[in-house]
């Protein structure tokens, strides 16, 4: 288990490495440069000025070296487009946003997809499971986006009944929650479904019944515990799936969080926060995955970590 | 024959027999030998089954008919996707312009079907493109296994920790925002599924018996890899091929969406859908065709799709 833990935090230091390569040298090779945004006309002193400052008339090789023995005491360095602010701040400050709203999406998610698979495996009427199924098809090729876009008409537009940006109150968090929770809801539900059908099937659940545990207990203890492992291996992908979908929800919504200031800093050319943010979701998405791993295999002893 | 038959047959011989005791055949059932239903190739009866499924059926029909308008309405329609007509500026749906007119006066039909040549075309490249390095990355790293296995997968697990979209960025930051980089970006990580589906399908294969004859008469290994293994891996590999369409096209439509994907001149259905986004308060309808069109594309894909693989696991 340790050995396991380590050998996956190491190859998740590589990844970072080169990710944090890949990333620095593709974001200096992009044509267009932070100073030259909004038209605006330099001298050539001003230009070698403000490249001095931000140490970008060193070689890139020199630049890189320095990134990075930086990076590693936690100093991510200033973003250029906005002066005076430091990347690390910019995400300490953005990131709760984003965080409070992956929340939420994170638990309509789980909530809903776990009701709707558990409904539909259970059922014995057959209208209902092939509603379900065909409502998670439908929520798996529907992009979010575009889902987000119809429900701002429907309810912001037309019926006026919810707010449009931001995420001052509860209310505000209904539209860009579900849409950012919506194909997750749908792949929990598929998920649920099969493993929980496959389960019931199984003679430790007759045993339970014989026995004359109340169906509700059966389910609960014996069905849904034993059925959720694949729910919680697909939570380190899901949370990969909100970050990126964070990034057109929050622009669609204008929440001022973490993924709408990604999309914002590839427009401005924003070297210093394009790295920041990206290592940023890196570390993120890494971590993540370890821990559904790990869980994963607390919950079911028979995974054997590193096989 | 079992012995009560035997002893039953020779009670029935050892009556007289008359002529009454027999009658004439039928002549359909003379010729007992004849097989009355055609033999059939494989893809025949995959194809068989993939038409009982009516929700595939309907996608592949969507999906035909979505082609053929991307290339011929442009084409025959009076108008061109950037021809401005200032006078007919957010026009509602008429016989002139079946989907309306967007805020230049633009014809928002042959704007959606010139979209649907770049998300196809996106699309289908892009598949394309993944089956060959999928089949070669994880073809070798199959065959070849041990060593030389584990460093490929290893090199796959670094890539595909972090989000793809990131790298899609990036790759479209240094490349510019045309639509073959766009191809490059979508593809530089998007194989890795593919490689592992035919990795996995190539290292069970191996152990078959039909392998081990390929190699004793002795075949070489490209040949056994390419001609024996990959041809019966093909079911599942058509499938994770069918899925890297929608999803290619996902891809594509939403970079355009949130304003860093394809230059914003070229009009893909993610910027189509974002330039309705400024007038959804004025004019909501004309959102729809662009947003339906991505949807249904997607949708019929999943279909087609989650049908083929149906079509084809039956067999298995």
């Amino acid at each position: 288990m340790i050995k396991y833990v380590i050998k996956r935090i190491l190859i998740g230091c590589l990844t970072l490495f080169i990710l944090a390569t890949i990333t620095f040298f593709g974001v200096h090779a992009m044509p267009g440069d932070p100073f030259s945004q909004d038209n605006r006309i330099l001298t050539p002193e001003a230009y070698a000025a403000l490249e001095a400052k931000y140490g970008l008339d060193k070689p890139i090789e020199e630049q890189f070296v320095i990134y990075l023995s930086n990076a590693l005491k936690g100093d991510f360095g200033e973003a250029i487009s906005k002066p005076g602010q430091q990347v690390s701040d910019i995400i300490m400050h953005r990131f709760p946003v984003t965080a409070k709203l992956g929340i939420v999406a994170f638990a309509i998610a789980v909530g809903v997809g776990l009701a709707l698979g558990i409904i539909s495996a259970l059922t014995k009427h057959r209208w209902v499971n092939s509603l379900i199924t065909a409502l998670a098809t439908a929520g798996v090729s529907i992009p979010g986006f575009l889902f987000a876009m119809f429900m701002m008409i429907i309810f912001c537009v037309k019926l006026g009944v919810l707010p449009v940006m931001g995420l001052s109150t509860p209310k505000h968090y209904i539209l860009p929650a579900i849409a950012l929770a919506l194909s997750s809801i749908s792949m929990i539900t598929r998920l649920t479904r099969s493993s929980l059908k496959d389960v019931m099937n199984k003679d430790y659940i007759t045993l339970a019944r014989s026995k004359g545990t109340k169906e509700l207990m059966v389910i609960i203890k014996h069905g849904l515990k034993n059925a959720l492992l694949p729910v919680i291996t697909y939570c380190g992908p899901m949370f990969a799936g909100l970050i990126t979908g964070s990034m057109v929800i929050e622009t669609l919504f204008s929440i001022p969080g973490i993924g709408a200031e990604f999309t914002m800093s590839i427009t401005n050319r924003d070297y210093t926060l394009v790295m920041g943010l990206t290592l940023f979701f890196g570390i993120l998405v890494i971590i993540m995955n370890l821990v559904s791993d790990i869980v994963a295999a607390m919950v079911d002893p028979r995974i054997k970590l590193g096989k | 024959m079992s012995e009560k038959e035997l002893v039953l047959n020779e009670e029935v011989v050892s009556e007289e027999l008359t002529d009454d005791m027999f009658e004439l055949l039928d002549d359909s059932e003379k010729n007992s030998e004849f097989i009355a239903i055609e033999s059939k190739t494989f893809a025949r009866d995959a194809w068989d089954r993939f038409k009982k499924n009516k929700l595939a059926l309907a996608g592949l029909i969507f999906l035909v008919i979505m082609v053929l308008c991307a290339i011929f309405i442009p084409i025959f329609s009076p108008y061109t996707f950037e021809g401005q007509d200032m006078m007919n500026r957010h026009a509602l749906p008429s016989l002139a312009h079946p989907f309306g007119t967007d805020k230049l006066g633009r014809d928002i039909l042959v704007r959606v079907m010139y979209g649907a040549r770049i998300s196809l075309s996106i699309g289908f490249i892009t598949a394309f493109i993944n089956l060959v390095i999928g089949i070669i990355y994880g073809g070798v790293s199959g065959y070849v296994g041990g060593k030389l296995d584990m460093i490929m997968m290893r090199i796959i697990d670094v890539i595909y920790a972090v989000p793809s979209l990131l790298y899609v960025v990036l790759i479209l930051m240094i490349f510019g925002n045309s639509i073959g980089s766009m191809i490059l970006a979508i593809c530089l990580t998007s194989w890795i599924q593919m490689a592992r589906q035919v990795r996995t399908q190539v290292m069970s294969l191996k152990e078959m018996e039909f392998a081990l004859a390929a190699k004793v008469i002795g075949a070489s290994n490209w040949r056994i890899l390419l001609k024996h293994l990959i041809v019966n891996a093909l079911g599942p590999i058509i499938v994770c091929l069918t899925m890297m369409v929608p999803s290619a096209i996902f891809t594509e439509s939403f970079l355009s969406f949130v304003g860093v994907g394809l230059d914003p001149t070229i009009p893909s259905w993610g910027k189509l859908a974002n330039d309705c986004r400024a007038v959804i308060w004025t004019d909501p309808i004309e959102i729809i065709w662009p947003v339906a069109a991505i949807c249904l594309t997607i949708l019929s894909l999943n279909f087609v799709g989650d049908g083929i693989g149906e079509a084809l696991e039956n067999k298995r």
